[in-house]
């Protein structure tokens, strides 16, 4: 008996979301909708365990830039706001546990949590007179902020000047480093992707973005809600920024360099932006590449250009959104 | 019976360019009134209703909303008081089904405030609101993508962002234009229990058969002035308002 063979593809992300709340039927249904979840929570977890003291430290580094990717994803894709401010954020978070730890004599313990809440509330009070501004002129004054407060330190020379503040307490027990920042990227990922799907502030958020006359005449000030945004946003850089200098024991102007502010932009353009996860698979393959290459020095650069000139011509939806896709709809054969 | 002013408008202009798109216009609204404004395309009507909600600033003139002065208010704020507005290019959240589209005016300070903090599951709340003007809950109407929804159920859906904040005014903006005669039949009753309710209405509308039957006064503009405003009957029967309107080669069902 002659048997044909069709292929089939099945759209499972689809099916699931047209169920919407129905989904959860099935032990197979549900094992699809969090396997995305589950691996990253298992790869984040074991993945500080296997790799060496040195690669561990690498990590670490990558984790602030991870923090700095969802933090600029977060405000692209769900607010609307393209800021560039990621080293303004670092450098504000940095500086400001460095103050708090050398003059004030706080522990690290207490440092970080305060330069964390207190350096987001300085970094939106900063963005507050432009945040009406839209698109590309904001982005633009975020870029401006960290430069100017390059310069302002090194022209003035307080926080000690060119030469920073040094002799920070430093976190020494490399695993306690590594499980923190990692523990507070699983936190961080699923607490934005609650706020962004399920909570009501999502929708107002995603209104902001998309449709701010109607969110005007709801009665909702934007400038509120995008403040609110950019306070959450720069939390994020903050802490990145204070975990770093008590990670160094040294807080200097380098923190407010521009490849915080840059690298997040390469990261979603790798990852992919559609959703969350992207900017940060997009961070943890850059980082570490740029670490490996290192031996080639300056070449680095080249690699990187070559790298995102690949990724923005030939393969915009980003790895991420790729691997989702075939995630969802896969193909196999059917006897017809 | 003792009326009371909701809305003073003196004196508004804005020009764009060399365009004066609104030029001196001037009236007074009471409470529970429905009130009509019609004019030939491009005669500022969509203009006034921006300038009265804060949409766009106004070159000069004042707006009063229950004797307070909010001609310098920003748009939230003036939603926030009451004063709430339909737009007439559509703007709903496509990608949302269309009871989400109500959380963000549900979200609203004034939502909170006006619930006495009773607001339970916004999302419940949002279906009955829904369901009140026309959605059918059993067809599961308010479940569907808000993209997808026909244009008779996305003028009502405008209606409910302004419903959700409880509001004292509703700007109208064209809720009749480009639906057939059966849907603005079912429209009607709705505007009617609406004033029955105790909300004021101003109406912007082309239809104006319709509009004639509900409005207790009609304002007319033409190239951005007010050219009468009066009682249906007086407006159908005064002479500038048929130059201006009617003989310009538009056709109107008016009987
Ligand atoms: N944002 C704008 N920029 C420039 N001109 C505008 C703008 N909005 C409206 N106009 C002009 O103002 C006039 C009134 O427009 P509008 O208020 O939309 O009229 P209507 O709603 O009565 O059709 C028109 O001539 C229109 O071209
Ligand atoms: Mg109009």
């Amino acid at each position: 008996m002659m048997q044909e063979l069709r292929k089939e593809r099945l759209d499972r992300g689809v099916k699931v979301r047209a169920d919407s709340i129905y989904a959860i039927s099935s032990l197979k249904e549900i094992m699809f909708l969090m396997g995305p979840g589950l691996i990253l929570v298992f790869g984040l977890l074991v993945l500080p365990a296997v790799v060496s003291p040195y690669w561990q430290r690498v990590l670490c580094i990558a984790g602030v830039y991870v923090l700095l990717s969802i933090s600029f994803g977060f405000l692209a894709n769900y607010v609307g706001l393209v800021c560039l401010g990621g080293a303004l954020f670092v450098g504000v978070g940095g500086y400001l546990s460095g103050i708090l730890n050398a003059y004030f004599g706080l522990s690290p313990v207490l440092a970080i949590p305060l330069a964390t809440v207190a350096g987001a509330f300085v970094c939106t009070l900063l963005f507050l007179p432009c945040l009406p501004l839209r698109g590309v002129y904001f982005a633009i004054i975020s870029f401006v902020y960290p430069l100017l407060a390059g310069r302002l330190i090194a022209a003035t020379g307080v926080f000690g000047g060119t030469d920073g503040i040094a002799e920070l307490d430093v976190l020494t027990n490399r695993w306690v480093n590594i499980y923190l920042i990692f523990i507070l990227i699983l936190v961080v990922v699923f607490g934005i992707s609650r706020l962004v799907n399920y909570e009501d502030i999502g929708l107002v958020f995603r209104g902001v973005k998309d449709n701010e006359q109607a969110i005007t005449a709801s009665g909702l000030s934007i400038t509120i809600y995008k403040a609110q945004a950019v306070f959450i946003g720069a939390a994020l850089g903050c802490f990145g920024g204070a975990y770093l200098s008590h990670l160094y024991g040294w807080a200097g102007m380098s923190l407010f360099a521009i490849d915080f502010s840059i690298l997040p932009v390469a990261a979603t353009v790798v990852g992919g932006s559609g959703i969350l996860y992207g900017p940060l698979l997009g961070a943890f393959l850059l980082v570490p590449i740029s670490e490996a290459l290192r031996a080639f020095g300056t070449l680095r650069i080249v690699f990187y250009a070559i790298v995102l000139v690949f990724f923005v011509v030939f393969w915009t939806e980003g790895v991420l959104e790729y691997v989702r896709r075939k995630y969802e709809q896969f193909e196999h054969w059917v006897r017809v | 019976m003792n009326k009371e002013l909701i809305l003073q408008v003196k004196d508004v202009s804005k020009s764009f360019g060399g365009v004066k798109a609104v030029n001196n216009v001037s009236f007074d609204l009471y409470r529970g009134e429905i009130m009509g404004i019609i004019g030939p395309n491009g005669s500022g009507k969509t203009t006034l209703n921006n300038l009265i909600t804060g949409f766009i600033k106004k070159d000069s003139g004042k707006v009063y909303f229950k004797d307070k002065d909010i001609s310098r208010w920003p748009g939230y704020k003036i939603a926030d008081a009451g004063l709430a507005r339909t737009f007439q290019l559509l703007r709903p959240y496509p990608t949302l089904p269309a009871f989400k589209n109500l959380i963000p005016p549900l979200y609203s300070p004034r939502a909170r405030r006006t619930s006495r903090g009773k607001l339970g599951d916004r999302s419940a709340v949002s279906i009955d609101i829904l369901e009140e003007v026309g959605f059918e809950r059993d067809a599961r109407v308010p479940y569907k993508l808000a993209g997808a929804l026909p244009l008779g159920y996305l003028k009502r859906l405008e209606l409910c962002r302004c419903l959700a904040l409880k509001p004292e005014l509703i700007i109208c903006d064209e809720v009749f234009s480009g639906l057939s005669m059966s849907e603005i039949a079912s429209m009607v009753p709705l505007m009617e229990r609406l004033q029955r309710d105790g909300i004021t209405l101003i109406m912007v509308e082309h239809r104006l058969r319709e509009l004639f039957k509900i409005a207790n006064k009609v304002l007319v503009l033409n190239f951005g002035e007010k050219i009468a405003e009066g009682s249906p009957q007086e407006i159908f029967n005064d002479e500038k308002v048929k130059q201006a309107y009617f003989g310009g080669g538009e056709t109107y069902v008016f009987s």
